[in-house]
């Protein structure tokens, strides 16, 4: 235990500036010296999936035999609850719930429910805590580290069908809406009168505000206006027990314990998340994307750390390697140059006087390192596109290989050593990957290319991935930078985290779910969590 | 994603073609927040991506299609509003086409909906049945609460559509060729569809006129009639194939004939299934170089005209048109701009529609089979018009504007209506009343070209 107590300490400290469930992006900075390091845990296979098997280190909890026994008699009493309109009962229905946007891992429910009130949830939620039954929170199922799978003694709760806007408040900027609203439909609800709602996910077309909430989901734009955690209020929670609470409110600051910090990012293990009131921000009078490639990586990279040193604070940087441009431009026509090795997208925005200027700027300051390719997007219909490209890139790249996306962060100083060395991860399980992240904030996305139909090729890729997570910490950053652990990087939670910190943190997890009955298997190693540690600490 | 399939499936083609779209889905639900389905009942499984995840089951099964299955990929409108969205480019069209023929293979369908689809299919696609079904509609009318208590609430929904009067038929109807005098400039083969020329006939005069009053031979081939998309959407592939073929054979006479410059169509719906007979033919090699030829020259009516100088419009008005974008052309043929440029140079004020990309609910025979979601549509496609004010509608798809007029007072016209009023062509019906609103233009005495001699 000597070990962990030392890495205890270090934990407090570091995690002094935000809650210990925000693993966003408040932690991409870190720069403090880190814990002992651990090899990411390798378990056997034991995979519930059908057909063959691929990416199966990750193992899902055991099923508790007497609640799947039970189906029929849980679906009748759900039914009776809520409805048969509200329960999806039966195989096929079941399956299209199996899983999220990391399709590697499938699970098929107990049931799902569509609750449309508050209400609902909170009589499903009860019984579920007074009958032992395992629940699942989904939102738009857009998670890309399995926050949503199903568990088979599992119901899933999903909040798609609420989606309202209950008040839109101008004056005091605020909208209260029901969790399950879109994220860009929040702003389309506003931009009538110039506002909108800050946190960009490049998914914010599909995914939910719930979602965003669990996972404190960052964007392009986040730069500027910081994370979900940063534009949340409050929310409306219904407990395990039933019980529903109001956490924070239309204003800045609540009194008591800041329980709203911790909320957010709790990937759907506290509560299920029913409405929300979220700050709106009144629209810059413009915005203007520029253009600036690179011959090599390393020179990007220095450039954007440029770009922060001098105290500009552009809404945006993005960063793009070749075949991610290459695969984007293709698909958006934004104009993106194919002679670079680099590309940054850095967006400003402001007066028409003040985006010259901020643009005038980051052209000097690009100078030294040589840039290759400068260009200012000519309009809005060019800045559209260039923000498609980047916003679909993931999509995209679908159109020439499946996928595995990474999310990592590091300081940024180490951009060109963690570019070089991921490249070099990928060829040794030759692999090829494109890069494509948020470079403001050192919030990486390699994007790992792969044939999900060869099991060998998935398993490798599944191990490059683990690789590049655990470099991502041994610089100094995190293993998440917006997309939350969930199951994907639940076993890797030991490279960054001692047994004390993990034990604290599921201390508080059990505060709020004492049966660890909410969005099980996900987040904690499954050695630790519910049994093992999270009693004895 | 990926996908189990053992080689002796793959050795189907209709499964290779499935699993090559399936295997472009990286299941990131971006399509689902442009679904008509999906926004209405916010259900995962009447999502695109839903929807695909079910198929890919069935098909990796190789099973029968569940009841389930078959009701969710029945409530798809196939608008194809999700391919517009999906980075990715997956096939959604072709994926649900395969399953929607395995569906009629495979499928356990009641004996209500079996009848209802086999009366749909004989019925609409000939435009003398249909024109005599929709004589006896008022007679069936009074019987509407009883048909609904039954249960039957297709055949209620189908009665309440029907017109209550039949406009006269066209004056250019039948096969042949409309010459226009002077000088000739391009020719061109019009479909003169099925449905379309009993409810609306005036919508293929006006294309005519349009098209002839600018040197274009509009030329109406003997043999072609229904496209067959109605029955395509069925699932029932070989009599939508049958349809296709006999269009191809049509065609390719009149192509053989003389050089054809476009195969027009103003019925957006039918344009899309058109423009995919070379992938529908694809596999019949008697059929799969004709079929290929015919689709290429296919086009939607906006973009012909919208490549030819119409000059200046004889009349102006500024009346506000709302342009309907018809899922069909704007999701199916990403035929976007031509038809609000033309309206506009037309003398036109034209409006967008918020939440343009959704369907109104029409979709084919969709409004009949599923009313319940396609009044929903079509009472949320009105609500969104309305708030632009508009004076009239515009839509370039005959099935958009049959739904969208059973729910508003707004006179509802064709796009190409609209064009034909502006440069001479008669008020368009229903219109009458915003007559005194457009006024001549003041026609120069001399020709321009004497100005610039003297
Ligand atoms: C193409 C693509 C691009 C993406 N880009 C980004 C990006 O730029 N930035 C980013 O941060 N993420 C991104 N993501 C990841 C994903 O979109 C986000 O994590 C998003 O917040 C998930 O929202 P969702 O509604 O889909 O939630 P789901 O995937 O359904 O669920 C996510 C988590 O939230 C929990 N949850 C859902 N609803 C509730 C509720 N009501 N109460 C409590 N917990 C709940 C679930 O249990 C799960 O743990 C991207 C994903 C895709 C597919
Ligand atoms: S947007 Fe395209 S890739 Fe994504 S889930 Fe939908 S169909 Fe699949
Ligand atoms: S075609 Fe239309 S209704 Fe069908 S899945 Fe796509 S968007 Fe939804």
């Amino acid at each position: 235990m000597g070990r962990a107590i030392e890495a205890g300490h270090d934990f407090v400290q570091r995690q002094s500036r935000s809650s210990l469930y925000d693993r966003g992006r408040q932690n991409r900075h870190k720069n403090e010296t880190r814990m002992q390091q651990k090899p990411p845990d390798q378990r056997a296979c034991k995979s519930r999936r059908r057909g063959s098997e691929t990416m199966s280190h990750i193992e899902l909890p055991a099923p508790d035999s007497a609640i799947v026994a039970r189906r029929e008699a849980i679906v009748a009493d759900l039914v009776a609850l809520v409805g048969a309109g509200t329960v999806v009962a039966d195989e096929d229905g079941r399956r299209a719930f199996e899983t999220d946007a990391l399709t590697a891992y499938r699970c098929m429910p107990l049931a799902v429910v569509l609750p449309r009130t508050t209400d609902e949830v909170s009589r499903v939620l009860r019984y579920c805590y007074e009958n032992n039954v395992r629940v699942v929170p989904r939102g738009a199922g857009t998670s890309l580290c399995g926050g949503a799978l199903p568990a088979e003694d599992a119901i899933v709760i999903g909040v798609s069908k609420m989606n309202r806007v209950i008040e839109i408040d101008y004056e005091a900027r605020f909208a209260r809406v029901e969790a399950g609203i879109t994220n860009l439909a929040i702003s389309a609800a506003v931009s009538e009168r110039g506002y909108f709602y800050a946190p960009d996910p490049s998914s914010q077309l599909a995914c939910t505000l719930a979602g965003n909430i669990a996972m404190n989901s960052g964007g392009a734009h986040c730069l500027k206006y910081g994370v979900t955690t940063n534009n949340i209020l409050g929310v409306r929670m219904v407990l395990i027990t039933g019980e529903v609470v109001d956490i924070g409110g239309a204003h800045l600051d609540a009194d008591g314990y800041d329980l709203l910090g911790l909320v957010v990012g709790s990937e759907g293990q506290f509560g299920i998340v029913t409405e929300a009131t979220v700050r709106i921000i009144r629209a810059a009078e413009g915005a203007r994307p520029m253009l600036i490639g690179f011959g090599s990586s390393e020179q990007a990279g220095r450039c954007v750390s440029a770009i922060i040193a001098s105290g500009i604070i552009p809404v945006a940087i993005e960063f793009m390697d070749k075949p991610a441009i290459d695969v984007c431009e293709s698909f958006a026509h934004a104009g993106y140059p194919l002679d670079v090795e680099a590309l940054l997208i850095v967006e400003v925005e402001g007066s028409e006087a003040e985006i010259e200027g901020f643009l005038a700027q980051i052209r000097d300051i690009a100078a030294p390192f040589g840039p290759t390719h400068v260009m200012i997007s000519n309009g809005p219909i060019q800045s559209a596109k260039i923000w498609k490209g980047r916003k679909s890139a993931f999509g995209a790249i679908g159109r020439i290989s499946d996928y595995y996306c990474m999310d990592g962060t590091i300081p940024l100083s180490r951009l060109p050593q963690v570019l070089t060395s991921i490249s070099a991860i990928c060829a040794r399980h030759g692999l090829k990957v494109a890069n494509i992240f948020h470079a403001g904030d050192g919030n990486l996305h390699p994007l790992i290319l792969y044939n999900a139909n060869d099991p060998a090729e998935s398993e490798r890729a599944e191990i490059a991935g683990a690789e590049i997570l655990t470099l991502c910490v041994e610089v100094g950053g995190c293993l998440t930078g917006e997309h939350g652990v969930g199951i994907e990087k639940r076993d890797l939670m030991r490279v960054q985290f001692s047994d004390v910190d993990l034990a604290l943190q599921m201390r508080i997890k059990a505060a709020f779910d004492p049966a660890w009955l909410l969005n099980p298997g996900k987040v904690f190693p499954l050695d630790a969590a519910g049994g093992g540690l999270g009693q004895a600490a | 994603m990926q996908t189990n399939f053992t080689p002796e499936q793959l050795a189907d083609p209709r499964i290779a073609e499935a699993d090559r779209i399936l295997r472009r889905c990286v299941h990131c639900g971006l399509c689902t927040a442009v679904c008509s389905t999906y926004v209405v009942v916010g259900d995962e499984r009447d999502s695109p991506r839903g929807r695909i995840y079910l198929i890919k089951d069935m098909f990796e099964r190789g099973r029968d299609a569940t009841r389930e299955v078959q009701h969710h990929v029945d409530r798809c409108l196939s608008c194809l509003s999700c391919m517009t969205t999906c980075p990715g480019g997956v096939d959604y069209m072709h994926l649900v086409d395969h399953a929607r023929v395995h569906i009629a293979e495979t499928g356990q369908r009641g004996l209500k909906d079996r009848l209802m689809r086999r009366l749909l299919a004989a019925v609409v696609p000939d435009p003398k049945r249909f024109r005599l079904a929709l004589k006896a509609a008022p007679l069936g009318r009074p019987f509407l609460p009883i048909m609904r208590r039954l249960g039957l609430k297709e055949l209620a929904a189908m009665l309440e559509i029907a017109p209550s009067t039949l406009p006269p038929p066209s004056r250019f109807e039948g096969p042949g060729t409309a010459v226009p005098q002077g000088e000739r400039r391009a020719r061109v083969i019009m479909l003169a569809g099925c449905a379309q020329q009993v409810l609306r006939p005036e919508i293929n005069d006006a294309t005519i006129r349009l098209l002839a009053r600018r040197g274009v031979d509009v030329v109406v081939a003997n043999g072609a009639g229904c496209c067959g998309a109605l029955t395509h959407h069925m699932g029932e592939e070989e009599q939508a194939l049958t349809a296709a073929r006999r269009n191809v054979d049509a065609w390719t006479r009149e192509i053989e004939r003389a050089p054809v410059d476009a195969i027009v169509i103003n019925a957006s719906g039918c344009g899309t299934t058109v423009k995919d007979y070379g992938y529908m033919l694809r596999l019949d090699p008697a059929y799969a170089e004709k079929a290929k030829v015919v689709s290429a020259l296919t086009k939607d009516v906006t973009e012909f005209v919208a490549g030819y100088d119409l000059g200046p419009p004889k009349r102006w008005s500024s009346l506000r048109v709302a342009y309907h974008s018809a899922c069909s052309l704007q999701h199916g043929q990403r035929v976007t701009d031509e038809p609000k440029a033309l309206l506009l140079a037309a003398g036109y004020t034209v409006l967008d529609v918020p939440e343009g990309h959704i369907c109104c609910g029409s979709a084919g025979t969709y409004n009949i089979m599923q009313p319940e979601l396609a009044r929903e549509l079509r009472d949320r496609k009105v609500k969104n018009i309305k708030s632009r004010k508009p004076d009239v509608i515009a839509a370039g798809n005959i099935g958009c504007i049959m739904q969208i007029a059973s729910g508003t007072d707004t006179p509802i016209a064709h796009s190409i209506e609209l064009l034909d009023w502006a440069y001479g062509g008669p008020v368009p019906r229903g219109l009458e009343a915003l007559e005194a609103f457009v006024s001549d233009v003041p026609q120069p005495k001399r020709d321009f070209k004497a100005y610039i001699s003297s």
